[in-house]
């Protein structure tokens, strides 16, 4: 369960997964508050800082960030057309800041800690959720997705076998009912195997 | 997740329809012929989960798959995922849409089996699949990237003729899942009643209809 | 050997009668069950672990009434299904091994430990940490056999546990069937696989038409395809 972690040691990966998700959430809001240009300089001045402390790969950080630069493209010019460009200079710094603070959370906390984190958040709720079987449901899911990739890339290519391009319907209908069928499967195999509560 | 009133088999159709959602999104964003804009299947995964699964069991599935994502699998279309996409990208607001369109979906479409009509049907999935993730969706836009609710608007449109597509393809699929494999969705009748009678027997997991080259 | 009785069986999915009124005593230490697609192999066996419920008669484990004590009877006896790929459940090796011995009281180090031992057993030790869908068809349906001998059943119940393997690795599944001390029912159309074992039951279309050593059974069962 690598995900997106870019494995490290720094003081950002070791830190506690909900302190971390804590810090992020009071930076975010920080960082929208921020009504002058040069305080949001110095944010992502910050911001950018922590990236080489975190020792994140320039790639890695890139992959995270690049997709709202492209957003950005559109969306300013719109936005320094409607209001004028400072404005749209201060909406798009304070998106970046928040974007870039969000995937620093994401690049450096393991999918597994994320998880506990969230089963943490979940305990007070427990007369409801049982944390037990959510962390059950997230392994067979981890499980369940190479299966169903599976099954998409076998109906894919018995489509080129037969040379029909076909439909999006062709090729849906075998994969929901062949996902539906191992479903069926994992579900007996759940049951043998001893979970029946 | 109240643990009683889910059957093994109810898990891991929920497990598999994540999944699913997820496996939609390996071949990336791709370009449907005349449509120049890249359209991703994940959307047919969530409306498809809706009309396959029903309201209970789809909303699950897809709340676990935006867990795992949010959690930092990279999981949206184009191997993305992390935090960012669900609190301060643009787009987040149409991921917790798909949480509205899948129970809206869900719901019609019980009450629309067994017969399943077309039109009414593909109502039902563009009411659930388009209309409510994109009032979710366009205002979480407009707000992040400071802009009016049409500008919003006009640059969500581009999506539009893709997932008209996938809302008659999951109509078109749902249809015939419905046919060959029957109980999918539980009648509301039905629920309260199966439930009172299975909880002593605590093995649901008897397939009505196996594949017989199982 | 623990002793499984069918006593007046009978079942229908819809309106298709799939075993009739079908009664049998197995306490044998190695049972092959043979018959032709469709004649009610796979239901049968998976009435010993209660994955499916007579409509009539009842099925019993050492006395236990499946239909009543199915935990308890899954405890006792371990499936193996034909495609392995259903039969793992867990993201990665170790984990998969570690899910027969949830919920049984064994402390986490309990549970390591056995894993790690079953996993030493197939020869899976190197692959623990890895995802179990890169493992090849032989070695999941090995992952599949540790999984259920790790729970230390005392009945393997196995359904065409090597249609789909490659000749070697059939091979080598069937030879750990051969050296297993547990009771062994193995549900195969590869008939050589029966040949040392000690009794054969041949089904037709829901009834017991051969019973016996695995000559005379298998013969029978020929005589019928012919
Ligand atoms: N869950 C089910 N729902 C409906 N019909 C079923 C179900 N399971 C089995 N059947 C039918 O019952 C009959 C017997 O099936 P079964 O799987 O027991 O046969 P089998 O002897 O194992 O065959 P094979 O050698 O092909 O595995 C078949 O006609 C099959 O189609
Ligand atoms: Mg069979």
């Amino acid at each position: 369960m690598i995900g997106l972690y870019s494995p490290g040691h720094s003081l950002l990966h070791r830190a506690p997964t909900l302190l971390k998700l804590a810090v992020l959430s009071a930076g975010v809001l920080w960082v929208g508050i921020l009504g002058e240009p040069w305080q949001l300089l110095v944010a992502l001045g910050i911001i950018a800082g922590l990236y080489p402390v975190a020792g994140v790969p320039p790639r890695a950080a890139w992959q995270q960030i690049g997709p709202i630069l492209w957003i950005l493209l559109i969306a300013v010019p719109i936005q320094a057309l409607l209001s004028g460009w400072v404005p749209a200079a201060l909406m798009a710094g304070r998106l970046l800041a928040a974007v870039a603070l969000a995937a620093l959370f994401t690049l450096t906390t393991t999918v597994t800690a994320v998880l506990e984190g969230f089963q943490r958040l979940l305990r007070p709720f427990d007369r409801w959720v049982d944390a037990d079987r959510v962390g059950l449901l997230v392994a067979i899911t981890l499980r369940c997705i190479p299966l169903v990739a599976e099954i998409v890339t076998e109906v894919l290519e018995a489509r080129r076998a037969r040379g029909t391009q076909g439909s999006l319907l062709a090729l849906a209908v075998p994969v929901v009912v062949r996902s539906l069928y191992a479903a069926d499967a994992i579900g007996e195999a759940l049951v043998a195997r001893g979970l029946d509560d | 997740m109240t643990a009683r009133t889910l059957t093994v088999r109810d898990l891991a159709q929920i497990a598999i329809f994540a999944a699913l959602i997820a496996a939609l999104g390996v071949p990336g964003p791709l370009s449907l012929g005349v449509i120049a804009v890249p359209i991703t299947l994940q959307t047919l995964g969530v409306m498809l989960a809706g009309a396959v699964l029903g309201a209970r069991k789809g909303f699950f599935a897809v709340l676990l798959f935006l867990a795992l994502t949010a959690a930092g699998l990279p999981l949206l279309a184009g191997g993305r995922g992390g935090l960012a996409w669900f609190t301060t990208s643009p787009s987040a607001g149409y991921l917790y849409g798909w949480l509205l369109g899948v129970l809206v979906i869900g719901y019609l479409t019980s009450r629309l089996l067994p017969k399943y009509p077309f039109w009414p049907a593909l109502g039902a999935t563009v009411l659930g699949g388009i209309v409510m993730i994109y009032a979710i969706g366009v205002p979480v836009t407009a707000f992040t990237l400071h802009l009016p609710i049409w500008g919003a608007l006009v640059d969500a449109s581009k999506f539009l003729p893709g997932d008209a597509i996938k809302a008659v393809v999951t109509v078109l699929v749902a249809r015939q899942v419905h046919r060959a494999y029957p109980g999918l969705i539980p009648r509301r009748r039905a629920v309260t009643a199966s439930s009172a009678t299975s909880t002593p027997t605590s093995t649901a997991t008897p397939t009505p209809a196996r594949a017989s080259d199982e | 050997m623990s002793t499984i009785v069918f006593d007046g069986v009978s079942h229908s999915f819809g309106d298709r009668s799939v075993l009739r009124d079908l009664s049998l005593t197995l306490t044998e230490r190695r049972i092959g069950i043979v018959g032709a697609n469709g004649s009610g192999k796979s239901t049968l066996v998976r009435l010993i672990n209660g994955l499916i419920t007579p409509d009539a008669g009842t099925v019993t484990v050492d006395g236990l009434l499946v239909a009543k004590n199915a935990r308890e009877v899954r405890h006792r006896v371990g499936f193996i299904f034909t495609n392995p790929d259903n039969q793992i459940v867990m993201p990665t090796v170790e984990e998969d091994v570690a899910f027969s011995l949830r919920k049984r009281g064994l402390g986490a180090a309990e549970i390591a430990g056995r894993t790690q031992a079953a996993l030493d057993r197939f020869g899976l030790s190197a692959h623990a940490a890895h995802p179990a869908h890169r493992l090849s068809g032989g070695q999941k349906q090995l992952l599949a056999l540790a999984a259920v001998l790790v729970g230390e059943p005392q009945v393997v119940v196995a359904d065409e546990p090597t249609t789909l393997l490659d000749a070697r690795n059939s091979r080598r599944i069937a030879d750990l069937f051969r050296a297993m001390t547990q009771q062994v029912i193995v549900v195969t159309h590869q008939l050589d696989l029966l040949e040392d074992f000690d009794r054969v039951i041949c089904i037709e279309d829901g009834t017991v038409v051969a019973d016996g050593a695995p000559a005379v059974a298998i013969d029978a069962y020929r005589a019928l395809l012919a």
